[in-house]
C-alpha cells in the first residue's frame, strides 16, 4: 500500500496540529513547578552524579504532585552544556540544578538570557539575581580523612587520584595533608592527575601506580570505585568518595565523604513554590548535614577513630578548622598567618600546595 | 625505579594493553578484507555490559565471556547487513553504531552499576608462577590475556600461512579479481565483520571482568579508537600490532607512573596524559590522508563497498 500525502497537506496538517498542541496547553488550576537537573556524569556514577540524583529523588518524594522533574545526565561540560541548560529554561522550567563546577559559565549565559527562570548552580563562584551558587564542604571531611590516615598508614604516602587543578580539588588535598601531618609530620600525599571527574580503567591504573610506589593509603576525588577496589586488591585502604563503596572494598573502606544534598535542594524548592526564593551563595558542611562521613570500617583503630571523630565534633562545634594557621606554602611563604584561619575567599582561590603535597 | 617496581609496572602494562589487542586484532582481520569498521568502541562496550551482567546474574564468568562474544558478533552482524548486504557507507555506519553502541550499553547496564563482582581467577601454577621475576610477570595473569597472545599468534599464522587466510587478503587487496576468480567477496567480508566483533566484544568483556570489575557507562574511554588507530600504526601486521598495542598501554601506564613520582623533565601532567592520544589523532590523521595509504601497505580496497558489476 503507498501513502501518498502531497506537500501542501502535510504543511496544514503539521500546522495544523501543533497550533492545537499549542493551545491545548490550558493552564490548569495549579500547574506543578517543573524542576530540571544537569548532570555532568551518569547516575549510576555510584559517585557525585549519584548523590545528586538521590537527592531529586527526595525532591520527588517531599513534594509529590506539586513538582515534576526532569534531569539529563552525561552532559559534557562545555558548549553542549549551555544547550541543554537552555532547553530546560525555555520549556517551562521553573528551577534548574546545574551540578557540575564546569557548567558555570553556560549557565550564568542561560540566566542572563531568561530572568523568569530560577537557577542553582553546584560548586561555582558566579551569581545573578536569578542564579545563586551552592556547595559542600567537602573539605571538612578530607580533614577527618587525613587524621584517620595520619593514624593508619604505615608507609606515611597517601597516593591521591585527582581530576582537575581546580580550588575544591586543591583544598581537599591540602586540608587532608594538613591533617594528616598533625598526626604524622613526614606524612606524604602523592597525586596523580587524571583529568577528568570519571574514567574508571584510568582510576584504577593510578591507584595502581602510587600503590606501586609506597602508597598505602588511597584517596580520590574522582567518582568511581575503581581505585578502593584496586586498594582492596592490594590489600591496603582508603576512602570512598561520594558515596558509601563498601560493597567494592569491604576490607579497604576506612570511610567516605558522603554528599547529602536531599535537605538544600527541598528547601529551594520551597522557596520556589512560597515565592521567597532569593539568590545566595552557601556553602555548606558536617554542620549543615551536607556533608557526612560513612560508618567506620574495621581496619579503622580505635585511636583513629578517636582523632576523626575529635575533628569532626571540632569543626560541627566551630571550634577546629581544617586550615588554621600559621600555614605555609611550598616556597615557605605564609599563605594563613598565625593564630588565623582561612576565609572562605582564600579557599575558594586555593592555587598554592601545603609541605608534603607531591601534586 | 627499582627492580620490583618494573616487574610491577610490566604487569600494569600488560593488563592495560589487553583490550586494545583484542579490539586491534579484530578490526586488523576486518581491515585485511577491505571493511573499515569504525563500530569498534560501541561493540566493546556492548561485549563489556553484556559480560558483566551475565556474570552477574548466573554467576559464571566463562558465560559471560562467551555471551560477551556473542553480543560484539551480533552488533557486527548489524553492520554487516548494512555495509555489505546494503552497501551503505562504511564510516557512517560504523559511527552510527559506535553511538548506538555507548547507548544501548547504558540502558542495559543502567541495572548494574553499583553491583561488585568477582575479578576474573588469575592463574596459579604450581611450579612456574612462584618463579622470582618472571612468575607474577607471565604466569599470573587471568585467561583472557593469555588468550589474546594466543589470538595473536593465531591470527598471524591464519593471515600467512592458510588457504583461508590468502583469500581473505585477496579479497582485501582486490575483490573484483577475487571475485571474478569465484570466492564469495562478500560471504568472506561477512565472517571477517563477525570475527572483528566477536574480539571487540571479548576485549570489553576484559574490562569489566578483570581490568576494572564494574560496570560503569563509556568504561571503554576511547578504546575502541586507539585500536582503529593501532591497525595503520601497525602496517596491518599481527606481530606489528602486538608492539603497537603493548606501546600504548605501556605509554598511558608509565604517564601515570611519571606522574606519581614527581614527573619527567618537568611537563605538566596535563601533557603526559595527552601522549596516547596525541599519537593516536597523528595516526588517524594518516588514515585520512588519501596518498599515505599506499605507503602504509593498506589493503586497496579498505572502505570501499563492493558492488559486483554482474
Amino acid at each position: 500500500m503507498r501513502f501518498h500525502v502531497s506537500r501542501r497537506t502535510f504543511l496544514a496538517g503539521t500546522a495544523a496540529a501543533s497550533t492545537t498542541l499549542a493551545l491545548g496547553r490550558a493552564v490548569p488550576a495549579q500547574e506543578p513547578l517543573r524542576v530540571g537537573f544537569v548532570y555532568v556524569g551518569p547516575i549510576g556514577d555510584y559517585g557525585w552524579t549519584h548523590g545528586h540524583e538521590l537527592a531529586r529523588q527526595a525532591v520527588v518524594e517531599h513534594f509529590g504532585d506539586q513538582v515534576k522533574t526532569s534531569y539529563v545526565e552525561n552532559v559534557a561540560e562545555g558548549p553542549d552544556a549551555e544547550r541543554v541548560i537552555r532547553q530546560l529554561a525555555s520549556s517551562g522550567h521553573g528551577l534548574v540544578f546545574t551540578t557540575s563546577f564546569g557548567f558555570m559559565n553556560p549557565t550564568v549565559r542561560v540566566a542572563r538570557q531568561f530572568p523568569q527562570v530560577k537557577f542553582e548552580h553546584a560548586t561555582g563562584y558566579q551569581t545573578e539575581p536569578n542564579l545563586a551558587v551552592y556547595n559542600a564542604r567537602f573539605y571538612e571531611g578530607r580533614a577527618v580523612c587525613g587524621a584517620i590516615a595520619g593514624h593508619i598508614s604505615q608507609s606515611g604516602v597517601c597516593g591521591y587520584i585527582a581530576s582537575f587543578p581546580i580550588p575544591e580539588v586543591v583544598m581537599g588535598i591540602n586540608a587532608f595533608a594538613l591533617a594528616a601531618r598533625q598526626v604524622r609530620p613526614d606524612f606524604r600525599v602523592n597525586v596523580v592527575w587524571i583529568n577528568s571527574w570519571y574514567d574508571p580503567g584510568k582510576e584504577g591504573d593510578a591507584a595502581k601506580a602510587l600503590i606501586d610506589q609506597g602508597a598505602d593509603i588511597i584517596s580520590q576525588h574522582t567518582d568511581s570505585p575503581a581505585p578502593l577496589q584496586v586498594a582492596e586488591q592490594r590489600g591496603v585502604h582508603g576512602f570512598g568518595q561520594a558515596s558509601d563503596m563498601r560493597s567494592f572494598a569491604p576490607n579497604a573502606q576506612l570511610t567516605a565523604i558522603l554528599d547529602d544534598w536531599s535537605d538544600y535542594y527541598v528547601q529551594r524548592v520551597q522557596a520556589v513554590l512560597d515565592d521567597t526564593w532569593e539568590t545566595h551563595t552557601i556553602w555548606w558542611g558536617l554542620k549543615e548535614g551536607m556533608v557526612q562521613m560513612a560508618p567506620y570500617g574495621d581496619a579503622v583503630t580505635d585511636e583513629a577513630r578517636e582523632a576523626a571523630e575529635a575533628t569532626k565534633e571540632g569543626i560541627i562545634a566551630g571550634t577546629l578548622h581544617p586550615f588554621t594557621g600559621p600555614i605555609e606554602n611550598q616556597a615557605g611563604e605564609v599563605m594563613i598567618a598565625d593564630g588565623e584561619t582561612a576565609t572562605d575567599e582564600q579557599m575558594l582561590q586555593m592555587d598554592w600546595w601545603v609541605e608534603g603535597v607531591q601534586a | 625505579m627499582t627492580f620490583d617496581s618494573t616487574v610491577l609496572i610490566l604487569v600494569t602494562v600488560i593488563s592495560a594493553a589487553t583490550p586494545l589487542l583484542y579490539a586491534a586484532l579484530g578490526e586488523l582481520v576486518v581491515e585485511r578484507s577491505g571493511v573499515l569498521n569504525l563500530g569498534i568502541e560501541g561493540m566493546m562496550l556492548v561485549g563489556a555490559v553484556t559480560a558483566f551482567g551475565v556474570t552477574v546474574t548466573t554467576g559464571s564468568a566463562a558465560l559471560g565471556i562467551l555471551a560477551a562474544a556473542l553480543a560484539g558478533a551480533s552488533m557486527a552482524l548489524a553492520f554487516g547487513i548494512l555495509t555489505l548486504s546494503l552497501t551503505s557507507n562504511q564510516v557512517a555506519t560504523g559511527l552510527a553504531l559506535t553511538i548506538f553502541g555507548i547507548g544501548l550499553s547504558a540502558l542495559v547496564g543502567s541495572g548494574f552499576v553499583g553491583i561488585p563482582v568477582e575479578r576474573l581467577h588469575r592463574l596459579q601454577i604450581p611450579g612456574l608462577s612462584d618463579l622470582p621475576v618472571i612468575g607474577p610477570l607471565l604466569f599470573e595473569h587471568d585467561v583472557l590475556v593469555y588468550l589474546s597472545v594466543l589470538a595473536t599468534a593465531g591470527v598471524a599464522w591464519f593471515l600467512t600461512r592458510t588457504r583461508a587466510g590468502m583469500i581473505l587478503r585477496a579479497v582485501g587487496e582486490s575483490d573484483v579479481s577475487a571475485h571474478s576468480i569465484g570466492y564469495d567477496v562478500i560471504l568472506v567480508r561477512y565472517l571477517a565483520v563477525l570475527f572483528g566483533g566477536m574480539m571487540a566484544g571479548l576485549g570489553g568483556a576484559f574490562l569489566s571482568l578483570s581490568y576494572t570489575p564494574m560496570w560503569a557507562e563509556e568504561m571503554t574511554a576511547g578504546r575502541g579508537w586507539i585500536a582503529v588507530a593501532l591497525v595503520v600504526f601497525s602496517s596491518w601486521r599481527p606481530g606489528r600490532l602486538f608492539l603497537g598495542a603493548y606501546l600504548f598501554g605501556g605509554v598511558t601506564i608509565l604517564q601515570l607512573y611519571a606522574q606519581g613520582s614527581g614527573g619527567i623533565l618537568g611537563l605538566p601532567a596535563q601533557v603526559l596524559s595527552m601522549m596516547p592520544y596525541v599519537a593516536t589523532i597523528v595516526v588517524l590523521a594518516i588514515i585520512a590522508g588519501g596518498p599515505w595509504k599506499g605507503r602504509l601497505d593498506a589493503p586497496a580496497c579498505l572502505g570501499k563497498p563492493f558492488r559486483p558489476a554482474t
